[in-house]
């Protein structure tokens, strides 16, 4: 594995050498994507990817701290901690694709990531050289949700681009904050397999007659599916996300119930393995990585889990240990960033070796597919105007990614509290939107990228300091609970107007304190304040699409300079690896 | 078995309904008079805390840590007002099976009483009102049989 990265370096050491770097011409420069094809089956496995159809830059964290079990090791290493980890020259292009190091300069060398048209011509050239009848393509979900055209299209332009690529077998989350009609109209369009052996049909609601893959066990969708790769089987169990009816509003799949269910998970690998004899086991994860970890270390007989979620770029996957042997654990980012690629070679009992890759989809290193790409413009056409509205010039680099509010989320906040009058604005942590970089044009694309959601209504309510610090506590306790099944997988909830100090090692309750205002005035706990907002879970809000709130915002002051960044004082991080 | 090329096989829905309609005076019929006839033990059922629920139910018996009950239940509630939990053993004599939900105002959620022909699996929702120790109790062999798990109830949101 290691010899693989240096050859990998080496080749993109000749890259540069030959002048190759930095490219505006699409030269044939795949040599960076010629990888060994000596496995026996190969998996290739994007998730995440949030509806971005086209070439997008996207900063990886500056902040993922880990406590705990998960102090200083993957998926909470960040900026040269992670490139020293997994041994990666800085500067280099894969620098670039893994942090956030010197992010506008080299995002302004190495160019744009992902698009559906790269991944394709990308997945194509994969699938060529290791040999069609031998590989599979992989989709973690959070693929049919993040963009304009995903939305108004209710993740149907998705559905179709993923048709197109190949998608062999995927899992979901954002999929799920559709109507449940038009989730299950979506699958059956889907050409692939949809896999979740933890979405089940709530017992009453089958009772009630609500539609189910298997009455007997309850499962809403098929719990897996039987892969023949050449003379290979592979079995893909589907884990969706466990927390969808909690992080997002269960009233769009009122019949469907979630959950980890790594019990039912090892009845399932058990059954699979002694009824089907696979020669590999995969679970399809979108649990997020710290998830995965735990759930590694619990459930036997799994080969590899392929994950998602925490949209953690994680160079090779992390060995777990578990009573009956290794299981696998990677985590392929986002946005259409990355490729992984797990090449499994197999022996006497079952896998016997393996060699993984994860890929930047460097859009400059890699040819347009033609009928990817015209299909995206083609559907694109309707809505083209719109999207490429331009609201206000972005004064500094633009991104969201982060355990505390990104510069986009402070663009967010500060619309909400401008238009809406208000002292204290709350946006939720969500880890996908692009980035946006110095001196480019922000456009509606941009904006919809960061908030596309089917819950973007806003409200502005009297809250008090009581219910502010709550809210702060709960969300806090979702992101830095000791234990990974306690954890939903987003970021800290942001806030425009609002300063605090943070105590990522305390108890919930206690994580939280100082909080004031911009003014620096204290909260009180019995004092009311006006709060605007968006994304609410448990019922519709009765404002306006957060987009449209935004867009005003942006188009008044023409371009962004943040002048304040509502980050809190963090206490016990000092020197946390997660933070560069 | 098939009848014109028909699985002769009962769907789960089909199957609930026909037990509902058809059998539904049996089951009533089997399981009343245990419930008319358990003890209804209000001052366990009363009680403000664990300790007095645990010791109004279950009086002089010693609790031990088991890992011979499989406790199931979420480890964040999707809905706090019905939490599904499922508690199964294979612990022999089980007399009754208990849940406790700490924090609850009243600690002691149910009681299962069983008799030896019971399997000792048993279902319930219950309503939590905020993040709790859940905890489990099996009465088997003149002792109690102890697991427990933290279910959070939470705002919900701000997800991935």
């Amino acid at each position: 594995m290691n010899i693989d990265r240096r050859e990998f370096l080496r080749l993109l050491g000749f890259a540069s050498a030959a002048g190759l770097l930095p490219l505006n011409s699409r030269a044939a420069n795949g040599d960076i994507y010629n990888l060994p094809t000596t496995g026996d089956v190969r998996l290739l496995h994007i998730t995440d990817t949030h509806a971005q159809l086209k070439p997008i830059y996207f900063r990886e964290p500056s902040v993922n701290l880990g406590f705990h079990d998960a102090l200083g090791k993957p998926p909470h290493l960040t900026g040269l901690k992670l490139l020293e980890h997994f041994n990666i020259a800085p500067g280099s292009s894969l620098a670039h694709a893994f942090t956030c190091l010197n992010f506008t300069e080299a995002a302004n060398k190495y160019g744009k990531v992902g698009g559906f048209s790269y991944l394709k011509t990308l997945v194509d050239r994969l699938r060529d050289d290791f040999g069609v009848n031998k590989t599979l393509l992989l989709d973690g979900g959070d693929t049919w949700q993040g963009s304009g055209t995903a939305l108004w299209t209710r993740g149907k332009d998705m559905v179709e681009a993923c048709n197109l690529l190949g998608v062999d077998v995927m899992t979901g989350h954002w999929e799920f904050t559709y109507r449940d009609s038009e989730v299950l109209e979506n699958i059956a369009a889907f050409n692939g397999d949809f896999v979740a052996q933890n979405v089940k049909v709530k017992e009453d609601a089958l009772f009630d007659g609500s539609p189910a893959y298997d009455e007997d066990s309850g499962h809403a969708l098929k719990p897996y599916v039987i892969k023949s790769l050449g003379s290979r089987r592979v079995a893909i169990i589907g884990q969706a996300f466990p927390y969808t009816p909690v992080a997002n509003p269960s009233r769009f799949i009122p019949d469907w119930t979630f959950g980890i269910n790594d019990g039912d998970l090892q009845e399932l690998v058990d059954e699979i393995r002694s009824a089907e004899k696979p020669d590999a086991v995969i679970v399809l994860s979108h649990n997020g990585m710290d998830v995965d970890l735990k759930m590694a270390s619990r459930v036997t007989g799994v080969d590899a889990i392929l994950g998602g979620h925490t949209h953690d770029g994680i160079p090779a996957p992390v060995e777990v240990k578990n009573a009956k042997g290794i299981t696998l654990v990677t985590n392929a980012g986002s946005n259409g960033k990355f490729v992984g690629v797990l090449d499994l070679e197999f022996g006497a009992q079952g896998v016997s070796g393996y060699h993984y890759k994860l890929l930047p989809v460097f859009a400059n290193f890699l040819k347009a597919d033609p009928a990817m790409a015209g299909y995206i413009e083609t559907m694109r056409k309707p809505w083209q105007s719109k999207l490429e509205e331009p609201l206000a010039v972005a004064g500094e680099l633009l991104y969201r990614r982060g355990n505390f509010n990104g510069t986009f989320d402070q663009v967010i906040c500060d619309a909400l509290r401008a238009v809406n009058d208000a002292q204290i604005s709350l946006s939720p942590g969500f880890r996908w939107g692009t980035s946006v970089l110095p001196g480019q044009s922000i456009t509606m694309e941009h904006v919809l990228d960061q908030t596309c959601i089917t819950y973007p209504e806003t409200y502005v309510r009297e809250m008090s300091g009581g219910d502010l610090k709550a809210i702060l506590e709960d969300v806090g306790d979702n992101l830095f609970n000791p234990d990974p099944y306690y954890q939903q997988g987003g970021d800290m909830v942001r806030l425009g107007g609002l300063d605090y100090r943070f105590d990522p090692l305390q108890t919930m309750g206690q994580r939280v304190s100082e909080m004031t205002l911009d003014n620096g005035q204290k909260i009180e706990a019995g004092k009311n304040y006006k709060v605007a907002g968006w994304a609410t879970v448990g019922s519709q809000s009765p404002g306006e699409p957060i987009w449209d709130t935004v867009a005003t915002y942006l188009r008044d002051i023409k371009t962004v300079k943040i002048k304040k960044l509502n980050t809190p004082v963090l206490i016990n991080a000092a020197n946390n690896p997660g933070l560069v | 078995m098939t009848v014109d090329g028909q699985s002769m096989k009962m769907n789960r829905r089909r199957f609930l309904g026909a037990l509902l309609k058809g059998s539904a005076c049996i089951a009533v019929a089997t399981s009343l008079p245990r419930l008319a006839f358990a003890a209804w033990n209000e001052k366990a059922f009363k009680a403000e805390t664990l300790e007095g629920a645990l010791s109004n139910k279950y009086p002089g018996l010693e609790i031990v840590d088991s890992t011979a009950l499989k406790l199931k239940a979420p480890a964040i509630a999707e809905n706090g007002a019905v939490v599904p939990v499922s508690v199964k053993t294979d612990l022999p004599d089980v007399k009754s099976i208990s849940l406790f939900v700490e924090k609850n105002p009243s600690p002691l959620a149910a009681t299962f009483h069983l008799t030896p022909v019971n399997v000792a699996d048993v279902s319930i929702r219950l309503r939590m009102g905020e993040t709790s120790n859940l905890i489990a109790v099996v009465e088997s062999g003149g002792k109690l049989h102890r697991a427990q798990q933290e279910v959070k109830v939470t705002i919900g949101g701000c997800g991935g």
